[in-house]
Formats: C-alpha cells, structure tokens, sequence
C-alpha cells in the first residue's frame, strides 16, 4: 500500500547532495531564525510537550498534598500557586499551543500550500507565544519584586477580582500572570490571522472550500473564533494593569467599580475558549477515525455545519460559569437553555463519527485507540454538561470538584486523548519515523486506566460536597478513601506520560522508517516525503475530490465521481 | 501511478483566491472590535457609577473639529487609493499628504482636551471611574490612531523618494482599510462617550 510514488513527492533535483548539517551551533541558529511552518510548528510542539510535563509535575504534586486529610507537603500558599499555575500552564502553554502547532505543521501540507500566508508572522507569533510562557514562569524567581522571596501567581486561573487588585495582591505575581497571558494572546491573535489568510488564499488548484480536509475547516473555525475569544482577556487584562499600575478604578470596589464585570470579561473570554481547545480536538479525530477505518468520513457537510453552529452558540453561554453569583431567572433560563443547545450540534457529530465506525475495516493502533477512547469520554464529559447546565443542579455542585471532574473529562479526556493520537499519527510524517507501538498501546492503556481512576471517582467527591481550591481537609468528611483513590489514579497517569516522552524521544532514532504514507491515509500530507522538504511540493497539486489521495491510487474509482 | 487520471470534471478551472492580505487584514479587525467592544462595554456599564466628580456633562465638549477632521481622512485616503491605481503618484502622494494632516490634526484636537481636563478639571486617570474608563477608551482608539499614522507617514516617506507606483496598491490598499477601520472605531466611540455618556 505505501509503496505507491507520487508523482507530487518528487524533489527538485534528485542528484543533489544533502547539505552538510554544520556545527551544533549553526544549527541551532537555523532554528531560531526560521519562518518554515514546518519547524515552527515543531518547535510549538516540543515547547508545549515541555510544559505539559511541567503543569503534569504540578498536578501530581497538588494530588500528593490531598492524598491524606491534613497532610502538610504542600502549605496553603504554595497551594494556591501550584492550581494557578496548573490552570494557566494547561490552558495558555500546552492546549493552544499544541493545536496551533498541528495546524502549523498540517494545515499548508493539506490545502497544497508552500507555506503558511504570513511566514514572518507565523516566526513571530511564535516567539511571542514562547517568551509568554518564559514570563509566566520567571514569576517563581522575580514574583514578588525586591520585596522578599519569589512567588508565583496564586489568585486562580480566572483571577477574580478584587482579589487581583494591588491591596489584595502585592508584589509582581498578579502582574506576571497579566502580562505573560497579553504577551502570548498576541502570539495566539497573530496565529489566528495566519491560519485564516492561508486557508482563503492560498488553498491549491481546485481545493474548494467543500473539498478541504476536515482537520483544516476546524481549524479555520477555531482561529475564526480565537480572533473574537482571546482579544476581551487581553482588554480584561489591559484594564486589570491600568488598575494596578495606573490607580484605575475597573475593578475596585472600593470606588464604585465592579468585580461581577471582571467574572463576566473573563468568561466571554473563558467559555469559548474550551471550544477553541477542543474544536482542534474534534479536528484530529475527524482525521484519524475514517483513516483507520478505512471509510471516508461520514456526513462531511453535516460536519461543517455543526463546527460553525458549534461556534456561533459557545459565543452565548458565558454565564453559565456564574449561576451563583445571582443572575435573574431570565438570565438564568437563557444561559441553560444556550448551553443546552451546544448539545445539538455536538451530539451531530458524535452520531457522524458512530456512523463512520459503523461497518468499517477498523485497525486498532495507538491513535485510533486514543480517538476511540476520546469518543467515549466526551460523551460522558458532554453529560455531565447537560447537567451542570441546569442552573439548580449547578447551585448546588458550583465550584465542587463535580465541576473540576467534568471539565477534566473534556480537557483530559477529549483533548488530551486527541492531541495523543494527533502525536502518534502524524510523527512519522514530521520525523521519518513510527513511534514504538508496544509503547503506545502501554502508553494508551495505562493512561487510559489512569484516567478514569482519577477523574471517574473525582465526580463523587463533587457530590459529596468536597469544594475546590482548598489545600486541605478535615478527616471525618468521608472524603479520605476517594481522594487516596484520586491521587492514585494521577500517579497512573504520570508513568504513563513518562512511557509516552520515552517513546516520544527514543523513536526518533530507533522508529521504524515509516516511508511518505505508512498509514495509507487520502489527504496531501501524505503525498509528500516524510520529512517533507522545505518547499513542501515540487508542483503544487491540483485537487478534484476531498480525498486526492484516493484518487491517486484508485484511478479506476475516484472520488470526483460521486462528490458534486 | 505515474500520471494524474485524465477527464476529471473541471481541469481547466478558474482559480482565484482573495488576498491574502486583505483577508489578513480583515481578521485583525474583527480581532480589535473585540478588544474595542470590551472597552465600550465597560464605558457603558459604569456610566454615571462615579462615586466622586467630576462628571462628563461638567467637563466634556463635543469635539466637533477633531471628528471632522478625522471622518474626512477617510475620505482623503480614500481619493489617494484610487490615485496610486490609477498610476497619479503626484495625486496620490498630496492625498496622502492630506490625510496625514488631518489625522495630526485630530490627535492635536485630543491632546488639547485631555490638557484642558487634566490641568483645568482635574480629572485624570485615577480620579473616578468615568476617568478611568474615557481615558482608556478615548486613549486606546488615539493609539490606533498614533499606528495609522506612522504607518501613513512611513507610506509617504517612501512615495517622495519615488518608491510608490500602482504594484503597491494592494498594499496600500491594506492599510486603508486599517484607517477606514479606526475611522468607523471613533464614529462608535463619539457616539457612546460625547452623545449618549454626556
């Protein structure tokens, strides 16, 4: 099957030797002044696999401290700080950048492109995105200024107000926190542009906006929906600076200001924002669930449709985050009644990807097993939204760890899980070679059981009333044996990950070589060589169905004659 | 598999895509109305919630000039767009002249009112909260100004050493487009600070 050639895979001249790689140094270099879409979105990848081992260690370190009632590894300040951190790493430095590295790398190779619409911009945004994340974490070191020991941020990854005022939060933390998250949302902002530009201007021959892959339309609608969803947190923390350095008075209660206004600006930001994460997620499945079924993606246009409604509808249910802040019922019947409505076109596409499985020849390798795990667990993790949508049933649970849990089941569940299989299945493409699979499905399983040890249970602590954000508790809450259990259940995860950086690294060298099209897969990724030369195609391809690929090796049965 | 299979429908299509640019553009814009749109939210919600004066209907005027000034730059920019298509680069370079002008004119017209309300009123930034939320709100979109200028200066810099001729237009076409953007910000913000706020 993969020994098929292209007539596309062809380099420009065959007889050329490869440049010699030159020092350590003057390789180094190549990377650091480098505009190719294709580094860029390694380097994206790399330096968010790096911080997703960082939030990772906080995380279990934050499980440690709960592992007993009244266990002291952890005090209350440092606490506070680890969940700050945890939450800002995990959402800023490994969610978005993750996704905006697969679309880097991917989204020019799919549409037929050289590279991506603003080269420089992409460099840039980039590195805007990396010193964020720099920032964020010098706050450890420089937090509090010259006024004692550094510290880290610790009001909470939403940062309500007052609590983020000068009065209340001294020192430089809350400051650090600001400007990394300004600094790399114009990083994000300049990627979203990038990837809007690219996929209108510069689809090849023939790629039609109905024949584009699905990974590359979501991705169009999620940067559609970063340029509307990070710009009111970088206002939000514009305002928040001007209070804090400036005497201004956004936030200060003292002189009339309001802190609901704070909770509202974050969460326009902050809702839309789980759909920016897990649109991308959404697209990687869209991806790998035909190719390891061997059946075209079923209901393509149904797809499309939902993605954009999905969009249009996470914009108005904000709120929903703030039942208990004493909304009237009009605002709290309109806020269930929108979150509900994301359901719809959610569960289209859970019923389109069922429907692709249906019937297919279905081959269970490592990212195919992620995208299958995915499907199950956001389903629940969909549920338990329904749920909390309801603004009674969201009173009582509000801000208990029943809504960690069920925001852990999207943003572990789903989007971790995808950006796993994304990992797995296109590696070979960016390296050459196969990550290990005996690893993998190590890898899957064990992460998989660390999973649901961890987050399953972590819905009954909810339920029986264990509030967030606490650094201890007392032991005759009945909370002990769940939490030891929870805690468990992170550790699973950790080997897990660990299995999977060994895997990650140790492929890179030892990997099976996996040739242009180890998977057999139909989009125009897999028509170039693996790594794919800088200029990405020899002649840029002219596409005729939304599977090109297909077409090339089935000349006898093409697509184009069944697609309109 | 050596050939792409001939006879495939529509091998000979037209295919045209936007600029690049232009698209490019157009997606920053809707990523600042967002910016701009907080800001005017949070003009509005705190209208009239100062605790301590002054207020704006003691010390603003409507800056009648300034937004004249400011509304016909679009049009003046607008003339020097259609110029440098058309290959008038003389035309095109005293449009542009024009625009620059009015847009200094307009900053000028800022800098004298928050002169008057800073030195003679006494209101600044940290007074109350409609200090707080005009003077970010009306700075903000001055500083979306201050980026228009430097871009339309540096653009007639280049046209009076002869750099400019009608393969810029696109671009310059961007940048007006930026400008027309700034333009349609201060019509929003005219009307919810010096109409509705006063």
């Amino acid at each position: 099957m993969s020994d098929y050639s292209f007539p596309v895979s062809v380099t420009i001249e065959p007889t050329a030797t490869e440049p010699a790689l030159g020092t350590f140094l003057e390789r180094l270099h190549g990377w650091v002044v480098t505009v190719d879409h294709k580094r860029l979105g390694i380097l994206y990848i790399l330096y968010s696999t790096f911080f997703l081992l960082v939030a990772g260690a906080e995380a279990l370190l934050i499980r440690l401290q709960l592992a007993y009632p009244l266990n002291h590894v952890l005090s209350a300040q440092v606490y506070n700080r680890f969940f700050t951190m945890h939450g800002t790493t995990m959402v800023f430095l490994v969610g978005m950048p993750f996704l905006f590295g697969f679309a880097n790398y991917i989204v020019p190779l799919q549409i037929g492109a050289r590279d991506m619409a603003f080269p420089r911009l992409n460099a840039f945004s980039f590195w805007l995105t990396a010193f964020g994340g720099l920032l964020l974490y010098y706050s450890f070191l420089g937090g509090a200024g010259l006024f004692g020991v550094g510290n880290a941020p610790d009001v909470g990854w939403f940062a309500y107000a007052p609590l983020t005022e000068r009065s209340f939060s001294p020192g430089h933390a809350t400051d650090y926190w600001a400007l990394a998250l300004i600094v790399s949302g114009f990083g994000t902002l300049g990627t979203a542009i990038n990837i809007i530009a690219t996929v209108i201007s510069m689809r090849c021959k023939g790629m039609t906006l109905m024949r584009m892959p699905l990974f590359t339309w979501l991705l169009f609608v999620v940067s559609m929906l970063t340029l509307v969803t990070i710009t009111p947190l970088t206002a939000a923390q514009f305002m928040l600076l001007i209070d804090r350095y400036l005497g201004g008075h956004f936030f200060d209660t003292q002189a009339g200001g309001s802190s609901l206004i704070w909770i509202h600006f974050f969460w326009i930001f902050g809702h839309p924002e789980v759909y920016v994460l897990v649109l991308p997620a959404f697209a990687i499945a869209n991806e790998i669930i035909p190719v390891f079924c061997r059946k075209a993606i079923f209901g393509y246009p149904a797809m499309v449709a939902a993605s954009v409604a999905i969009m249009f509808v996470s914009l108005g249910v904000w709120a929903h985050h703030m039942f208990t802040v004493g909304m009237t019922s009009a605002s709290n019947a309109f806020f269930t009644l929108s979150t509900m409505l994301v359901g719809v076109p959610t569960g289209i596409k859970i019923f389109n990807w069922i429907a692709t499985l249906w019937g297919g020849r279905i081959r269970f390798t490592t990212p195919m097993l992620f995208c299958i795990g995915f499907l199950f667990q956001f389903l629940i993790a969909g549920l338990t939204g329904i749920m909390l949508s309801v603004s009674p049933w969201d009173w009582q649970l509000h801000n208990s760890y029943f809504v960690i849990a069920h925001f852990h089941y999207v943003l572990v569940g789903a989007i971790v899980f995808c950006i796993f299989a994304a990992i797995y299945y296109w590696y070979p493409k960016a390296t050459g070679r196969l990550m290990d699979e005996t690893l993998g499905k190590w890898h899957f399983w064990l992460f998989l059981i660390g999973f649901h040890v961890t987050f399953d249970t972590m819905h009954l602590l909810g339920l029986l009333g264990m509030p967030r954000s606490i650094y201890t508790y007392q032991p005759d809450r009945g909370w002990n044996f769940i939490n030891l259990v929870v805690s468990f259940g992170g550790l699973i995860q950790g080997i897990a990950v660990l299995i999977f950086a060994y895997n990650f690294i140790l492929s890179y060298w030892r990997g099976k070589v996996a040739g242009d099209d180890p998977w057999d897969a139909w989009t125009l990724e897999w028509a170039t060589s693996s790594p794919p030369p800088v200029y990405n195609f020899e002649e840029l391809p002219e596409v005729h169905s939304r599977r090109p690929l297909w077409d090339l090796k089935h000349p006898d049965d093409p697509d184009w004659e069944y697609e309109s | 598999m050596s050939s792409v299979p001939i006879n495939h429908p529509g091998s000979a299509i037209e295919w045209q895509l936007p600029s690049k640019r232009r698209v490019g553009m157009s997606a920053l814009i809707a990523g600042e109305s967002a910016i701009f749109t907080i800001f005017v939210v949070a003009y509005v919600f705190y209208m009239g919630k100062s605790l301590t004066g002054p207020t704006p209907q003691q010390v603003l005027e409507i800056p009648i000039v300034g937004t004249i000034c400011l509304l016909l730059s679009s049009l003046t920019i607008w003339r020097a767009e259609k110029a440098i298509e058309e290959e008038r680069v003389a035309s095109f370079t005293l449009w542009l002249a024009a625009t620059i002008a009015l847009a200094a004119a307009f900053l000028t017209n800022t800098a004298l009112e928050w002169k008057k309300l800073i030195y003679q009123d006494g209101l600044t930034i940290s007074t109350n909260l409609f200090g707080t939320t005009f003077y970010s709100l009306v700075g903000l979109h001055a500083t979306h100004v201050v980026v228009g200028l430097f871009l339309l200066t540096a653009t007639l810099v280049f046209s009076l050493f002869g750099w400019v001729d009608s393969r810029q237009s696109e671009r310059f076409g961007v940048i007006a487009l930026y400008w027309h953007f700034v333009d349609g910000v201060w019509i929003v913000v005219f009307t919810v600070v010096y109409l509705i706020g006063r």
